[in-house]
């Protein structure tokens, strides 16, 4: 079986005053049809691989990989008509602010039903029936009601998961959620981000998960991938986050508060311990 | 004594009313947390205090004198505020040393390059940082710099608006650290405002639940981190924080 | 020179006078790697020079007139040839650009600062003072600027102060517009909140807080208008209503050149030719100054 997504010294650099500065320098990577999370502070170019991935870093910003295909289609050689096919119907990106996503002069109804269209045909009738399953997936009861809706008529969690509904409908073979839900409450979360999990194992597609959030990654992915300054310096399974080695990752997770413990004072990371340039 | 105290407190914007009968008192040296998920009111008790929501009826009461519903120069020199955003709070084209020196300016006090200067080793600024513009320092040191300014008056109260969620883990570890220092050194009282409730464990002592404009509970920090929490709201919002936290452990 | 560049370039200055000197120059630098803003910096600075040097370029007296040399074609002797009066254009020319570059000053000096408070005032205190202040603009904004500056100039009686003043009163109210337009995206900034909460006054807020983010976009837009207002003047010049003869301004030149102008062309065009020239600097400059301070795209890094 070969990989959904196998990405080779992927590099991503801009060019300022003082020569090119990289931002992601050499992350490697395959993802079968399994939850990959990517977490990294900011900075880290956890978002920049995702973006990479879809050729969605803007100029002056280059992108370079070895390697970097997608069931079997090399991403790099594709031109950008080619990718705008890609984008959406094969690989789709839901992004950290729906507010800022989302059309505002258009319902939510259609523009779920345009993401739709945007790769085949269907009729009428159909396209409304599809829509309204595709809400309702998403956990959204009233599905007629909300279609008709504009965007600041809905709440954030709301919001987030009309998005969801979008890049979803195109039935992607893989999803790349950049923090999704961290404009969110604490309370929402839980519940956008399960309702991505369902999604992802119930179609059997491959996910993304880009955040800043340890323990959120960890207990919503398979594997994860730890950036720091570009590069990425451990991968683990999810499962075995609790055992790190890796004194960054050990940093961060002790470098977070809990609410039943009594610390007097947090760990601060000692950054020049493995940072490499 | 009462650092802050707060009656039947009823705040406005325009014709929406936000908060409902918000009444709280706070100790002098306490360290407090206002607790709510967006929409609860928590960020708005917070600007009514510090005189940036003047539409309230009821009684605001710090240090033991009545609050007035604008921003007086008396007030500023007992309370000041450090906001959410890093990056939003500091004025682009000014020097780190003008915006510190700026409150001493307006109150007329003199010998600020000394004061600037010891601030900032307070708050852990380098020197060399301060004829630096804002968007030549990361997000931690803006957030060290706004704690500076808010220091320079030598007030007793900090109101802290989500002071660490716009930062990353590591640099949240350092200025929650920072201000629980803080706090030791200078006898600061805190009113904090915040949806991460790990944080309050950490910095606070006391904290209010606040939902839909209205105080719902008010508790210890020990029945936090006990999970004794009474209100079905509060354990609701517990639930929510320990979420992906306990699944990973 | 390194060292004084590196002192300019240090990333920890060691005084204010050093942090801002070394933004000036950053500044500067990113200029001159705009050619265009090169080729409009040096027009502008050629007018200034002009304008200062005037009795050493010209080669005549812009005014002794030499009736027995009328109308004579551009040669050695008259680089820009003679006028009806013979009078040399060259030296009328680079004399006119001293009173060409007085209007442009005197009109942003009076002009932009008006515009800047009466818009920081209108943003930053909104309700009824904005209602005023606005509507105020609006009925000045309402009326073509040409129109406008030749209703006050014939009200004020023709002249150079009055076509000036005249100019700077149809200037003020766009640079309202956009002053305001900035103070309220600044307005419930926390930055503005947290001076207010150290007890600055209003005068104080606006004046140190709001009017300096304001101005580099007055400065852009300034110097893209100083075209408009060397075009407002000549067209004042040109009807009659601007300088008053026989004081060398570009539009009154123009104006009385028309009368030959299909068999004594270069005494409309060279006039004309100068207009077109410090127009096209100015706005050369302005569209270089707008890449290099617009604040969306200058400071980050």
């Amino acid at each position: 079986m070969s990989a959904l997504l196998d990405v080779k010294n992927l590099r991503v650099s801009f060019p300022t005053p003082r020569g090119p500065v990289e931002v992601v320098r050499g992350v490697s990577f395959t993802l079968g049809r399994e939850r990959l999370g990517i977490v990294g502070e900011s900075g880290s170019g956890k978002s920049m691989t995702g973006r990479s991935i879809l050729k969605l870093v803007r100029a002056p910003g280059k992108v370079t990989a070895d390697r970097l295909s997608f069931d079997g289609i090399e991403l790099t050689a594709q031109s950008e008509r080619q990718m705008r096919a890609i984008r959406g119907a094969r690989i789709s990106m839901v992004m950290q602010d729906p507010k800022f996503s989302l059309n505002p002069v258009m319902t939510i109804g259609e523009q779920i039903a345009e993401a739709l269209l945007t790769h085949q045909t269907l009729p009428r009738s159909e396209i409304r029936a599809r829509v309204f399953a595709m809400l309702e997936s998403v956990r959204i009861n009233d599905p007629e009601r909300v279609a008709k809706l504009y965007p600041h008529e809905v709440s954030g969690g709301m919001g987030q998961r009309v998005m969801i509904a979008m890049m979803l409908i195109p039935e992607p073979d893989l999803l790349i959620a950049d923090e999704p839900t961290s404009a969110l409450d604490v309370s929402v979360q839980a519940q956008v981000l399960d309702i991505i999990n369902e999604q992802i194992v119930g179609k059997g597609m491959g996910l993304i998960l880009i955040s800043h959030d340890l323990n959120l990654v960890a207990s919503y992915c398979d594997r994860i991938l730890v950036m720091y300054r570009g590069e990425v310096v451990e991968a683990c399974k999810a499962s075995e986050l609790g055992q790190t080695k890796h004194p960054y990752t050990r940093g961060l997770l002790a470098a977070m508060p809990r609410i039943d413990e009594n610390r007097d004072e947090l760990p601060v990371l000692d950054r020049s311990a493995w940072a490499t340039a | 004594m009462t650092a802050i105290s707060l009656k039947n407190l009823d705040i406005s914007y325009g014709h929406t009313q936000i908060t409902h009968g918000v009444t709280l008192d706070i100790a002098a040296g306490a360290s407090f947390a206002l607790v709510g998920e967006s929409g609860s009111g928590k960020s708005t008790v917070l600007k009514a205090i510090a005189g940036l929501a003047p539409q309230w009826k009821g009684d605001i009461a710090v240090n033991g004198k009545p609050r007035s519903h604008g921003i007086d120069r008396g007030f500023s020199k007992m309370c000041q505020m450090v906001f959410q955003d890093p990056y939003g709070s500091l004025h682009p084209r000014k020097t780190i040393d003008t915006t510190l020196s700026e409150p001493l300016d307006i109150h007329g006090i003199g010998n600020q390059g000394k004061r600037v200067e010891e601030t900032m080793a307070a708050v852990g600024l380098d020197r060399r940082f301060r004829f630096r513009f804002p968007h030549q320092l990361s997000g931690g040191q803006r957030q060290r710099v706004a704690i500076a300014r808010a220091l320079m008056l030598e007030p007793r109260i900090l109101l802290l608006d989500e002071p660490t969620s716009a930062l990353d883990v590591s640099v949240q570890a350092e200025i929650l650290n920072l201000l629980k220092r803080l706090r030791r050194e200078q006898g600061l009282t805190y009113l904090m405002v915040t949806h991460n409730l790990p944080v309050v464990s950490f910095l606070c002592d006391r904290l209010a639940v606040m939902r839909g404009g209205r105080i719902v509970e008010v508790a210890d920090v020990a029945q936090l981190k006990a999970g004794t929490l009474v209100d079905p709201y509060s354990r609701e919002l517990l639930a929510a924080n320990k979420g992906h936290a306990l699944e990973s452990a | 020179m390194a060292n004084v560049t590196d002192w300019l370039l240090d990333d920890s200055p060691a005084s204010r006078m050093q942090a801002r000197l070394g933004r000036t120059y950053r500044i500067v630098l990113a200029l001159a790697k705009n050619p265009l803003a090169v080729v409009g910096a040096i027009i502008v600075a050629l007018l200034i020079v002009t304008a200062l040097a005037a009795p050493l370029i010209a080669t005549a007296d812009p005014i002794a007139q030499n009736l027995s040399q009328r109308l004579l074609p551009p040669s050695a002797d008259h680089w820009m040839g003679t006028d009806e009066l013979g009078r040399d254009i060259w030296s009328r020319v680079v004399f006119g650009s001293r009173i060409t570059l007085t209007i442009v000053l005197l009109v942003a000096v009076i002009a932009a600062p008006v515009g800047l408070v009466v818009g920081a005032v209108a943003g930053y205190f909104g309700g009824w003072t904005d209602r005023i202040l606005m509507g105020i603009t609006d009925i000045f904004l309402s009326m073509p600027k040409l129109i406008l500056a030749l209703a006050f100039v014939a009200a004020l009686g023709p002249g150079i102060q009055n076509a000036i003043i005249a100019i700077a009163i149809a200037a003020w109210p766009s640079y309202a517009r956009i002053a305001r337009a900035e103070t309220l995206t600044f307005r419930n900034s926390e930055f503005i909140a947290a001076v207010q909460l150290q007890g600055a006054s209003a005068t104080r807020v606006i004046g140190r807080h709001i009017l300096p983010l304001c101005t580099s976009s007055m400065i852009i837009r300034v110097t893209l208008d100083m075209a408009g207002i060397i075009l407002t003047a000549a067209g004042l010049g040109f009807i009659g209503l601007g300088a008053q003869p026989p004081l060398p301004e570009w539009g009154a030149m123009i104006s009385r050149g028309r009368t030959f102008i299909v068999d004594q062309w270069w005494v409309a065009t060279m006039p004309g030719f100068a207009i077109i020239l410090v127009s096209l600097g100015f706005c050369f400059l302005g569209d270089g100054l707008r890449d290099v301070l617009d604040p969306k795209q200058g400071e980050k890094q």
